[in-house]
């Protein structure tokens, strides 16, 4: 069997097509999921993709997680639905509380698209177990809302916890507290970044690095092992 | 223009003695009376709005358009152009069954008066252009000229214009793949904002601009209609900001709103995606985009361009703003907004998509058996024109022209003469201020601010020689765009400078491998009242012209932007060029930067001493005179021969293309991008000086593994091209043997600290 693993779209999501693709090349069948429909079609799990949802007008990802799909993919997630957020989507899930903390702008107030360096902190989630803890990889990263903010007492426990998934090595982009690139939820299901593995899964595309690809071969390791 | 009674064509008719403000909205007098001739009659006050915006020079061409024949006169033969000037944008067939569509427009004017919205909506216009093409947009380039980089006003217009055109595309999801930044004191009150976008679609799926067979409706949808850019089209290309917005409510009253419009990119996200679905289900029987001039332009080009004619209900156009009267409503340029022809039976499910998206869509009229565009307000005719008069028929002027006074004193004050460094110090000293002026330095601190890698197809992007985006992702195959414009160059020789854009995006489009098939044109110049400018805007678009035409790559379209000047000082002339290319496997692209350590380095084409419009006469003597470097339309034809076979059979690794900066410029940039030096050493028969930055075209560098030498060097050889062996990719410094050595950090912080130092 191969994993069938849902692709939100929403308003002004930009990323999910580029996100199948990626799924494809990991092996894994795509679903397209459309915002507004609040059945999940079976899928094995769910990626929210990056762009600009609503346009951001508001607070990155605070309108999309209202919509009628988020309903069962947050329901479904606290039941161990594996559920990845980039970007947009990883703003999405600390809006609908699936992870604690939330995005503010960049500390230099402009959009940035480098080829970020990350260091993988926890390689046990649902995403992450192709890599090997402390593993050093290089993902594109593109925001204008990237700075990752969280209380201190939830910064401890993340850290305590070991739920720093990646960690921005070398330079800090955006201004995240403890260089933060992304996290996870205490049972690693639900993981939110805001570098964007599926643009380093080609050698020839973008980067040309593909050492995005593991998460979406973890995640079908995870599914069809389990 | 009184609210009472309604101006119909009954009122208008009836009271032929009433004043309109044909002046304040721009027209000249005989073109107010030609209205009244073609009319038989005063217009009413929406018809004068309509084509007082559609007969102003942005919208009319009126004074380019006897020159612009050319491109059509002498238009190569060409099997790839599929759909050529005069339509939203050219389309290409790149093989396959894919076609492409691109085009570059200008948005400066706006982007002086406010640089983000300005850009930012310089951005959405091009890429509607290309939906209404029915192409997915795939690609954005920005070509951007600003004043002095250390000027004050340059850190209030520049920042401004990066993030728009950042907060824009980035949030369209369309990857920024290339473009310029230039500096220069010429553009310090008027900056050039152009941009181009690529569209990519199968050929059945070409659509075109026009409203064909009665009864069909016509569907307007997207953003409501507000008060924003009324009179936009005409502060455009108009003489002075000021004067615009003076007339900018278009009905005489005082400017309540800016003439600037205000995009939002969210909402043309959506146009673009429930649009490709329409297509995708065959609804859509012709289709426009709202741009300059609005629904004035929407409806009279797609009447004028289809069988009929075209009944409009104005009462049914969604407003953001209730008290907007039917002319504001017709020359709204209110963003994100299209018109479609649909077939009655298939308006439901037009409509349906629209309401999947979000996208507020409404049938605003139909097409009708006659020749009339009749629109109505409140249940009175308040337009009926014949819509191919609005569209077409607008005023064509001669403008008279002649060479400039002080052009032979410029071309008499020759580079040649400037001293030229005298010691290898000195040597040393130049190519460290060169690689770090405004115009050499690192871009990055711009382009960070583009998103690159959205859509998952970005191949190559800036600072690549040409942006490459793969369009099939069995197959591999793609297309390269490459932009270049040299106002330097061209205020030497006009005809040789537009002649020198081309070849030299013709030349950055081969050195990444792919196969220069078309061109799209932005043509920035002064005012066409001043005889100067017109000499400038003929020789530049004769040169173009006859180039094209001797390359075999035809022009698709393009624009032309006039009145780019402050007071009376205008611009240099600055035709940019965009060259499109296609490469049948994109894994065959040769990217700039160094790949390995002990690859040949081999420069081919022949160096003169060249240094007339040179950013070394620049930067060392803020210089300009002389004459620009020779063109050799057939050596740039070789040489984009040889690198593209090269590409394809695995003979280089990486190439530059010669340009501003000369080779010294390239090696450095090839060098730190691929971080791995060069050794150099000066060929016989040159000097040191001239080798390093002599700016003759027709050249490239390129680094050849030593297994594919013997080959490289034959093929070469057989075909004539000169090549000339200039050095090894070596180190982590550019050593000029028994002249200097710069070390790859020190090269680093030269061409990288200059731009944030001075913008961020």
């Amino acid at each position: 069997m191969t994993a069938r693993i849902g692709v939100v779209t929403f308003p002004g999501s930009l990323d999910d097509r580029d996100t199948q693709r990626a799924i494809r090349l990991a092996g894994a069948e795509p679903v397209a999921l459309w915002h507004k429909d609040k059945d999940l079609h079976q899928v094995d799990a769910v990626v929210l993709p990056g762009g600009f949802s609503y346009g951001d007008y508001l607070r990155a990802g605070a309108i999309s997680r209202f919509s009628p799909v988020m309903e069962t993919v947050v329901e479904q997630a606290k039941a161990g639905l594996p559920v990845l957020g980039i970007c947009n989507g990883f703003q999405i899930l600390t809006e609908a509380h699936l992870l604690p903390g939330g995005m503010l702008g960049n500390d230099h107030l402009h959009f940035i698209c480098r080829d970020q360096k990350l260091r993988v902190e926890n390689a046990d989630t649902a995403w992450t177990v192709d890599y090997e803890a402390g593993q050093e990889i290089h993902i594109p990263l593109k925001n204008m809302d990237g700075r990752y903010v969280a209380d201190q007492y939830t910064l401890d426990k993340l850290e305590a916890e070991g739920r720093v998934a990646f960690r921005y090595l070398d330079f800090n982009p955006n201004g995240s507290l403890n260089d933060i690139a992304g996290i996870t939820n205490e049972a690693g299901n639900v993981v939110g970044l805001m570098p964007h593995p599926e643009h380093a899964t080609e050698p020839l595309i973008g980067t040309g690095r593909t050492d995005g690809l593991p998460f979406f071969t973890s995640i079908l390791k995870k599914l069809v092992t389990a | 223009m009184s609210r009472t009674p309604l101006d119909t064509v009954e009122h208008a008719a009836a009271t032929p003695d009433v004043e309109l403000p044909w002046a304040e909205l721009g027209l000249k007098k005989d073109e107010y009376e030609r209205v009244v001739e073609i009319l038989g009659r005063r217009p009413t006050g929406a018809e004068l709005a309509m084509y007082s915006v559609m007969w102003s020079e942005h919208c009319s061409y009126k004074s380019s358009k006897v020159h612009l024949r050319q491109f059509g006169e002498k238009a190569p033969q060409s099997d790839a152009l599929l759909v050529g000037i005069g339509e939203n944008a050219g389309v290409v067939d790149v093989g396959q069954g894919y076609a492409v569509t691109f085009k570059v427009e200008s948005h400066n004017h706006p982007s002086y008066v406010e640089p983000y919205q300005g850009a930012a909506t310089g951005v959405g216009g091009i890429v509607r252009d290309i939906i209404a093409m029915g192409a997915r947009p795939v690609a954005v380039v920005d070509p951007l000229r600003f004043g002095a980089a250390d000027h004050p006003d340059t850190k209030r217009v520049l920042p401004g214009v990066v993030a728009g055109i950042g907060g824009y595309g980035n949030c369209l999801g369309l990857p920024n793949i290339g473009g310029e930044v230039v500096f220069d004191a010429c553009y310090q009150g008027n900056p050039l904002v152009n941009a181009g976008a690529i569209g990519v679609m199968r050929h059945e799926d070409i659509h075109l601009a026009k409203a064909s067979g009665a009864g069909n409706k016509v569907i307007l949808y997207g953003a409501r209609t507000g008060g924003d850019g009324i009179g936009g089209a005409s502060i455009l290309a108009s003489e002075t900001f000021d004067a615009a917005s003076d007339s900018a409510s278009g009905t005489g009253k005082p400017a309540k709103r800016p003439a600037v419009q205000v995009g939002d990119p969210f909402q043309e996200k959506l146009l673009i995606e429930c649009t490709l679905e329409a297509f995708k289900e065959k609804l859509v029987v012709g289709i426009q985009d709202l741009g300059a001039a609005g629904l004035s332009c929407a409806t009279s080009e797609l009447a004028s361009n289809g069988s009929g004619g075209m009944r409009v209900t104005l009462d049914d156009v969604p407003l953001r703003d209730s008290t907007l009267s039917p002319e504001e409503i017709l020359m709204s340029e209110s963003q994100e907004r299209m018109c479609a022809v649909v077939e009655p039976e298939k308006v439901d499910r037009f409509l349906e998509i629209c309401d999947k998206w979000d996208v507020i869509a409404t049938v605003i009229g139909e097409v009708t058996d006659g020749d009339r565009l009749e629109i109505y307000w409140h249940g009175g005719k308040i337009v009926d024109v014949d819509p191919r008069t609005v569209a077409h028929d607008g005023p064509v002027y001669e403008r008279p022209y002649a060479r400039p006074s002080w052009q032979d004193e410029l071309q008499a004050d020759d580079a040649d003469k400037l001293p030229r460094p005298a010691t290898s110090d000195e040597l040393k000293q130049q190519v460290l201020k060169l690689v770090g002026s405004p115009n050499q330095a690192s871009k990055k601190w711009i382009t960070s601010q583009y998103d690159h890698f959205v859509q998952g197809n970005t191949v190559l992007a800036q600072p690549e020689d040409s942006g490459m985006i793969r369009i099939d992702e069995e197959t591999g195959l793609g297309v390269a765009i490459a932009t270049d414009g040299n106002g330097r160059y061209a205020k030497l020789d006009p005809y040789a400078g537009a002649q020198l854009a081309l070849s030299e995006a013709y030349r950055n489009v081969a050195t990444t491998g792919a196969k220069p098939l078309a061109v799209s044109d932005c043509l920035n110049f002064g005012s066409p009242e001043d005889p100067a400018v017109m000499w400038q805007f003929a020789e530049a678009i004769r040169g173009l012209a006859d180039a094209c035409q001797q390359l075999g790559t035809p022009v698709t379209g393009g624009n032309v932007s006039l009145y780019n000047q402050t007071g009376e000082a205008a611009i240099h002339p600055t035709p940019v060029v965009a060259v499109l290319g296609v490469i049948d496997d994109v894994a065959r692209r040769t990217p700039v930067a160094f790949q390995e350590e002990g690859q040949l380095l081999y420069l081919l084409g022949d160096t003169r001493e060249e240094f007339g419009g040179s950013a070394w006469s620049q930067v060392v003597h803020d210089h300009l005179g002389g004459l620009p470097p020779k063109v050799d339309l057939e050596r740039e034809r070789l040489l984009a021969e040889i690198l593209i076979s090269a590409s394809r059979d695995g003979m280089i690794d990486s190439a530059h293309d010669l340009s501003d900066g000369g080779l010294i410029q390239a090696v450095v940039e090839s060098a730190l991008l691929g971080g791995k030096g060069a050794r150099l050493v000066v060929p016989d028969g040159l000097d040191a000086f001239t080798f390093l930055f002599s700016e003759s075209a027709g050249r490239a560098v390129v680094a050849v593994p030593r297994s594919e030498e013997v080959r490289f060097n034959d093929m070469c050889g057989a075909r004539g091209l000169p090549v000339t062996r200039i050095g090894v990719v070596d180190g982590d410094s550019v050593d000029l043997q028994g002249e200097f050595e710069l070390s790859l950090e020190e090269l680093r912080r030269a061409h990288e600290e200059t731009i944030p130092a001075l913008l961020a």
